[in-house]
């Protein structure tokens, strides 16, 4: 039972345009899939069609499928908002690349997170309270009671993102979408939630659609990739095969770049050494 | 990649309105169809292809007084945003350049003028030099200054912040240089796009004083006059009361255009979707 | 935890609040001895004797010192005696006060009414932003803008008090609110005068602060999470909005306290403004000082107020609008 499928997926603009042009992949139980493509490849915009999010300007036609084991699959595509509304969150959750505005300024972030976890956990008082701190401390977050009392601009990149990650869990997702989640953050910072994102994935036994542009990012985390590019996958696979023998020029391209940064850390470590 | 056409329908409208009482305001100063001391044409007359607007309560023509008055209303704008835009700008500069404590009482200040209302201050002048033309025309200009000044200091810090600044400078050029070659050039887009707006609303305050009569005295009435002794009529005579009106929301909606058709072909990004 | 902070943030603006009172009543006191002529000039007509002269300038206060005339002027404003009229020789603050009746209902009923039409108005110019009547609703306000409010008052006039007589042209009744019926139908034209040219740039505030709501992130991540779009504006897009808004709700309502003070001379209201048009064509200073000042006094007040308000909603620190177009 995949929990998603998608088959045919294309977004067009009001003028006709394609920003994702008939694109099918799937995701299984448990599956980790990096979505890599630079900007204007259409993968953004494949992730905000997934959970019908996609701004008002643009369609999507084709078939996506979002199941869990236990309901049967719905057809994303054309669903009423109600329908969704019980979709979203439940099934699959997003976290954005920018956490800055992606919380709301001026509400703090305790009072953020109560939100989807009194939906989905019908919690209330001090229970809700508890499962804030927790939720909290589920991302490896320091002093969960003061962040939770803090606004957004008062505390880090990172622990702002954590906070969004909180959220999107809190729901208790079958798959979480992660949208580029750490290239606004510092690069120590990035190894970080990488490595948050990993475990709490494979604690809860959740699938992954991780998207970059980023190989390196995408290689640590996921098991299978897609590359997409001008709106279409022109190449997927699972990760070794990808970086053993790419097939598709992009695809070289982006190996190669990868391992010529490689390369040179490779030898600045060496020379560094002696 | 689609190229932007440059051409603007703001501009080009706001331009052709303008332009209009522009034109009809400089053939004045040559030639009006009749003289404004002629009150032969018969009291409240109504419209004829001799007095294509009219007459007054007097006997003069209507259409050579609006002239006149459009002389005033451009001589008003151009005059206020010039003394705004002189002071305005010399002061931001300054403000912009200054540290601390300086910059936070130069700040303080402008903003307390912003906060006082224009047609007050203009009240405050005209009862202290007598009502003029002059008197309108230093009185709008003092308080758009505050508003100009305001603009520039933003702008200055701004550009200042920038890092060709700092290069600029690590290569000996003077401060002199710096504000004339790298400041004001970068500046001056988002200035006169202000001071278009502000000619029109110099022309609306310039109205109200003038309809108060705390403008140019008689005969050479500005339109706010015009309405003033309009009004005691306008039930017989109601051209009279109109024509100058829609005359007066022409050049401001004039000005408005060509500011946002000045922005869009400045930096179309600054554009927000409207 | 949270109380101190904004505690203290009070008190300082309060603090700001007095200095700037104090530092308006002084720039009124320097602006006023400014101006060329002495302020005994509006006692005399031409060709005055010396001896008249004096007398007039003793009646005013004009012979003695400039500190002795700073610290009379500091002393009377703090008790709220604004001198003498030059012109009536009445005592300036009772005339003000009965002004006042007139002039702060105008204002505060224009303003409120503009805030019930200007806030849904503009939400629906921005929600349906893309259908015909929101690209109407946006046009009309940007052409309200550009309208002289007086020119406004004279149309209605035309219409609705000559054409139809429905209200009256003008004047308000000489008993003033002891009819509040007719006081009440005195004030529906100015009212509506003040409302039409104010509601255009209210409603385009609030619809610029919707748009921004409409497309941030925030609201798209709270529906992520399995808010409906209502849901998501309820609890996070109405906050946002307000901020802006309230931000220029104290500019609004000076600015509609000046459309008062031009509409009181369309409609011949016995208010503050007409008083000071009045004044200041007869050159009457005590008047003039004394509408100046209350006026100032008022500017502040309300702009401390909305200070407080907006810290309340927004507590990040620096919030400009500045630099914004609008």
């Amino acid at each position: 039972m995949k929990i998603l499928e998608v088959k045919d997926l294309t977004v067009q603009t009001g003028d006709g345009s394609k920003v994702v042009s008939s694109i099918s992949f799937s995701v299984e139980p448990g599956e980790r899939l990096g979505l890599i493509g630079e900007s204007g490849s259409g993968k953004s915009m494949t992730a905000l069609a997934v959970m019908g999010l996609l701004p008002a300007e643009l369609r999507a036609s084709g078939s996506l499928l979002l199941g869990t084991g236990q309901d049967a699959p719905r057809q994303i595509i054309g669903a009423a908002e109600k329908e969704l509304n019980e979709i979203r969150g439940k099934v699959a959750s997003i976290v954005f690349q920018e956490p800055l505005t992606a919380l709301d300024p001026l509400m703090k972030i305790g009072r953020q997170l109560s939100e989807p976890l009194r939906r989905w956990k019908d919690l209330k008082g001090d229970a809700l309270q508890e499962a804030i701190i927790s939720a909290l401390m589920e991302v490896s977050i320091n002093k969960p009671e003061r962040i939770a009392a803090s606004y957004p601009y008062e505390i880090s990149g990172g622990e702002r993102q954590r906070a969004a990650i909180a959220m999107a869990l809190a729901c208790e997702p079958s798959l979480l979408i992660a949208d580029e989640p750490t290239t606004a953050l510092d690069v120590t910072v990035q190894a970080e939630i990488l490595t948050l994102l990993d475990a709490v994935v494979s604690k809860r036994g959740m699938s992954l659609l991780f998207i970059s542009h980023d190989l390196a990012v995408v290689s640590r985390i996921t098991d299978h990739v897609l590359v997409m590019k001008d709106g279409s996958v022109v190449e997927s696979g699972s990760l070794a095969d990808i970086l053993r023998s790419p097939q598709h020029p992009y695809t070289r391209d982006l190996v190669a770049s990868a391992k010529e940064l490689d390369n040179a850390l490779e030898i600045a470590k060496k020379s560094g050494g002696n | 990649m689609t190229t932007k056409k440059r051409h603007s329908l703001p501009l080009i409208v706001g331009c052709t309105l303008v332009g209009f009482i522009a034109v009809m305001a400089l053939v004045s100063i040559f030639w009006t169809p009749y003289s404004i001391q002629d009150m032969t044409g018969g009291r409240l007359g109504p419209l004829s292809s001799h007095h294509w607007l009219g007459t007054d309560k007097l006997g003069r023509d209507l259409l050579s007084r609006v002239m006149i008055g459009a002389r005033i209303a451009i001589a008003v704008g151009f005059g206020s945003v010039l003394i705004g835009a002189i002071l305005g700008v010399v002061l931001g500069l300054i403000a912009g350049f200054a540290q601390r404590w300086v910059d936070e009482s130069f700040s303080a200040m402008f903003d307390i003028l912003i906060a006082f209302p224009t047609l007050l201050l203009a009240m405050l002048i005209v009862a202290a030099r007598g009502a003029s033309l002059a008197s309108a025309i230093i009185a709008i200009g003092i308080g758009m200054s505050a508003i100009v000044a305001r603009l520039t200091r933003l702008l200055v810090k701004r550009v200042l912040a920038k890092d060709f600044i700092t290069a600029s400078r690590a290569s000996g050029t003077s401060w002199a240089r710096i504000i004339f070659i790298h400041i004001l050039p970068n500046i001056w887009t988002t200035l006169i796009v202000t001071f278009a707006l502000q000619f029109g609303f110099a022309g609306l305050t310039e109205a109200s004083l003038s309809y108060l009569g705390l403008g140019a005295p008689p005969p050479n009435a500005s339109w706010g006059s015009l309405l003033q002794e309009a009004q005691a009529t306008v039930l017989t005579s109601p051209v009279a009361a109109i024509a100058p009106g829609v005359l007066l929301v022409c050049l401001v909606i004039g000005m408005n255009l060509v500011a946002d058709g000045l922005r869009d072909v400045a930096d179309p990004t600054l554009r927000r979707s409207r | 935890m949270k109380r101190s902070p904004m505690i203290k943030y009070i008190i300082r603006r309060l603090m700001v609040l007095l200095i700037s009172l104090y530092v308006a009543s002084t720039s009124l006191f320097v602006l006023l001895r400014l101006l060329p002529g002495d302020p005994a000039n509006a006692l005399l007509s031409v060709g005055a004797t010396p001896e008249q002269v004096a007398a007039a300038r003793h009646t005013v206060g004009s012979d003695l010192p400039l500190f002795e005339q700073y610290f009379h002027w500091l002393r009377n404003l703090s008790s709220f005696h604004f001198g003498t009229s030059l012109i009536g020789n009445v005592p300036v603050g009772p005339e003000i006060n009965s002004r006042l009746s007139v002039t702060v209902p105008l204002t505060l009923i224009s303003f409120f009414v503009t805030i019930t039409i200007a806030v849904p108005l503009g939400f629906i110019a921005a929600y349906k932003s893309k259908t015909w009547y929101g690209t109407i609703l946006n046009s009309i306000s940007q052409l309200g803008i550009a309208i002289p409010v007086f020119w406004v008052g004279v149309i209605l006039i035309l219409i609705f008090a000559l054409r139809f007589m429905i209200f009256p042209a003008g004047g308000f009744p000489p008993t003033g609110w002891s009819d509040p019926g007719q006081a009440v139908r005195a004030l529906v034209l100015p009212v509506c005068t003040i409302t039409l040219v104010m509601s255009a740039s209210l409603t385009r505030y609030v619809r610029s602060a919707t748009l921004d709501v409409l497309n941030s992130d925030y609201l798209r991540t709270s529906r992520s999470l399995g808010s409906s779009f209502m849901e998501a504006m309820w609890r996070h897009g109405i906050r946002n909005a307000a901020s802006p808004v309230v931000s220029i709700l104290g500019m609004e309502l000076a600015t509609t306290f000046i459309g008062a003070v031009v509409v009181e001379s369309v409609f011949a209201l016995p208010g503050l403004g007409s008083l000071l048009v009045q004044a200041i064509g007869q050159r009457d200073y005590p008047i003039i000082q004394g509408i100046l000042f209350v006026s100032t006094m008022a500017v502040l007040v309300i702009g401390f107020l909305v200070d407080l308000a907006q810290r309340f909603i927004d507590p990040r620190m620096s919030k400009s609008l500045a630099g914004r177009n609008a």
